[in-house]
């Protein structure tokens, strides 16, 4: 791969996860939040990918395909049932509109864009370059987590943050030790299992996915 | 030695996952946690004047800090596996409990013992990460054990909040592992901690900076540092008791262990006060948040949770000071609060199950009615707010004098100030449980089967408090690692 092929692919690959982490803003079919994640997935293993062509590392092409594997297929197919539970459920009414919300993912990027000011000085490369696309995929994620109240949006925030994460992992260091990555994998697999199971027995109890009704707990 | 230590948890899930459920499984799980003990006292007598063990291929290391941690581990998961044997059989007793859902329990305890232990014992920080996260996906299904309309929220809330939490933890561990490649960590594990610490004073400082933030606000949320703290009393409150026992007495501290030992590194990368002054702001902030919120606590389960935030926030004030006499201290108090809130957890859970209620005005004369178990509970509190002779009393001064000795008198004052704040708000509840006035004839006797371990562990708690020779060469080998 030419270098300028590898920069544009590379930064294109990074921008579908930021896209994809907006979109789950934008939407308010669970399904159509589910399917951006899927496509952050893609995005995320293409990065893998991507990375592993250019350094030559057959360790991170396996974590490529694995990603793949995770995160575009198996949990959003868990998603995918827990919506079928309840598939005239929407996210009718975030804390913050759909505008707002669109508004604050463009102050969170810039926000990524000045906190990582250390790290990119740091990694003076191509794919260092990117790192703050990472992070801002990982706030919009948190402001998903905070303003969004069904609990399959919920679930899809925390998988934002990881992915965004995961992305910022990738391009300062070509990925973390594949011992760890492999842990790190699993972990976030099982986590998604827990929540897919007490996301169903949430709405066995309540009727629906909505998270105001979990209130009974406070001081 | 290091590899048997997990073996003997995950062989002992093994085997209550196949068995078919029997009483004696419960038993099988206290034994192991027995074997537990007896493996991590073994181990600390090995490292304690010699070097750190390694096993697994590098993947495991134990220092003296490690085997500490492996005892204090030990040590409340006996008391809690033993108390699991009375919840369960109440559990199945009162019909809410299947024998497929007792062998999950038990399942599940032993896994949540087996990753504290692998955090412990991992040598490379990502592999602590990796057990850290693990610790929350086992615990959440124990929180919701009793399938509650509450406890499903509180499982809820909990795995949301620290799932998201010990993602900032990763990406601080990511920034470290960066900074560390940068300076040339190119050997075979660049997240080794003994490399790092090694290489510390290279570390980029800038991205250090910003790791060990992450670091903080991540494991802080485990540790249930406020403002991450927002988790814990839901959690803790409505898992079973000897799961908060586990969870309050033990979790917490192992997530608190990974702080200190990313601690180390950002000392040598940026010097001692950048550290400290992350830890004295959450150190402090979780004390007003425990001061405040315990003076209106209703719940007795609820506060006995925020009195672990305002611990936590006692062993971040403790750890801030850097000493080595305060981290000696603060690892003196990981064990005595461990004892102590696992014994006060159990002993809750007792009067939960049979009282029936966990409102503090529902059911007071404890100490009338009930004389034992009034009398464990009463116990608990008085080890737990600092009295002599219990251990928390030296820890707590010894962590204060460290404080003004570095400088940091001011929060020592402001931290004395919140501790009086609980101290007048734990005994007026204290007082209403344990004296009030009796409202009906409802005496029950105590079980020894629960009064056993219970005594044992206060008990321990004062030995320890009176005479710490047994512990002395351990704590000062581990205070050693933590400030050099």
């Amino acid at each position: 791969m030419t270098g300028a092929t590898y920069a544009s692919v590379l930064g294109l690959a990074a921008s579908v996860v930021l896209l994809a982490a907006v979109a789950t803003l934008w939407r308010r079919s669970l399904h159509a939040i589910v399917r951006a994640l899927a496509a952050q997935g893609v995005a995320l293993a293409g990065v893998a990918a991507v990375l592993g062509l250019h350094h030559h590392d057959p360790g991170l092409l396996v974590v490529a395909l694995l990603v793949l594997g995770a995160k575009a297929v198996v949990i959003p197919l868990l998603l995918t049932r827990v919506v079928h539970v309840d598939p005239t459920s929407r996210e009718t009414q975030p804390l913050v509109n759909v505008p707002a919300s669109l508004v604050a993912a463009g102050a969170l990027t810039f926000l990524a864009f000045a906190a990582s000011r250390a790290v990119t000085a740091l990694v003076p490369t191509t794919a260092g370059r990117l790192i703050p696309i990472g992070l801002a995929a990982m706030l919009v994620g948190f402001f998903a987590l905070v303003t969004r109240r069904k609990a399959v949006s919920q679930i899809v925030g925390v998988l934002l943050v990881d992915n965004g994460v995961a992305l910022v992992a990738f391009l300062a260091t070509a990925g973390v030790p594949l011992l760890v990555e492999l842990g790190a994998s699993l972990d976030v697999l099982l986590a998604v299992i827990v929540l897919q199971v007490l996301a169903i027995q949430l709405r066995s109890r309540l009727g629906s996915f909505d998270l105001d009704q979990l209130t009974e707990l406070h001081d | 030695m290091l590899v048997l230590v997990l073996v003997v948890p995950v062989a002992c899930a093994v085997v209550c996952g196949i068995a078919p459920w029997r009483r004696a499984l419960g038993w099988l799980g206290t034994a192991s946690a027995s074997a537990v003990l007896v493996l991590g006292v073994a181990l600390a007598a090995s490292v304690v004047h010699g070097p750190a063990v390694t096993g697994m291929a590098g993947i495991l290391r134990a220092d003296a800090l490690s085997a500490f941690m492996v005892v204090v581990i030990g040590v409340i998961a006996v008391l809690a596996t033993w108390q699991g044997v009375r919840y369960l059989d109440g559990e199945i007793a009162a019909g809410r409990c299947t024998p497929r859902h007792a062998s999950l329990y038990a399942v599940l305890v032993q896994a949540f013992l087996a990753t504290m232990l692998l955090a412990v014992l991992a040598a490379n920080l990502g592999v602590l990460w990796v057990a850290v996260e693990a610790t929350t996906i086992v615990t959440t299904f124990l929180v919701g054990h009793r399938r509650t309309r509450t406890s499903l929220e509180a499982s809820w809330k909990y795995i949301v909040i620290c799932s998201v939490g010990i993602a900032l933890a990763f990406l601080g561990t990511v920034l470290v592992y960066l900074a560390a490649l940068h300076v040339g960590g190119q050997g075979p594990n660049p997240l080794d901690w003994t490399a790092l610490v090694r290489e510390s004073h290279q570390l980029d400082p800038g991205v250090m900076r910003l790791a060990f933030a992450l670091l903080v606000l991540g494991y802080g949320t485990k540790v249930g540092l406020a403002p991450m703290h927002s988790w814990l009393p839901d959690a803790h409150s409505q898992a079973p008791a000897p799961v908060s026992a586990l969870m309050s007495g033990v979790l917490l501290t192992v997530a608190f262990y990974a702080i200190l030992r990313f601690k180390v590194i950002a000392d040598g990368a940026l010097g001692p006060p950048f550290a400290r002054t992350m830890l004295v702001i959450v150190g402090l902030l979780s004390l007003l948040v425990a001061a405040s919120l315990l003076l209106t606590q209703r719940d007795y389960k609820r506060m006995l949770a925020y009195h672990s935030v305002e611990h936590m926030g006692l062993i971040a004030l403790g750890a801030a000071a850097g000493t080595p006499l305060a981290i000696a201290a603060v690892l003196l108090h990981v064990l005595g609060h461990g004892l102590a809130k696992g014994v006060l957890f159990l002993a809750s859970g007792e009067v939960l199950l049979t009282e029936g209620t966990s409102e503090i005005e529902r059911v007071p004369a404890l100490l009338q009615r009930r004389p034992l178990l009034g009398g464990i509970f009463g116990f608990g509190l008085i080890a737990l707010l600092g009295f002599p002779p219990f251990s928390l009393f030296v820890s707590e001064l010894n962590m204060l004098r460290a404080e003004f000795q570095v400088g940091l008198g001011w929060a020592a004052a402001v931290s004395l100030v919140c501790m009086a704040v609980i101290f007048a708000a734990v005994m007026s509840h204290g007082r209403h449980l344990l004296l009030g006035r009796d409202q009906g004839d409802r005496r029950l006797p105590t079980v020894a089967l629960v009064a056993v371990p219970l005594i044992g562990g206060l008990v321990g708690c004062a030995f320890i408090g009176i005479s710490a020779w047994p512990l002395q060469p351990l704590l000062h080998a581990a205070a050693g690692i933590v400030a050099p």
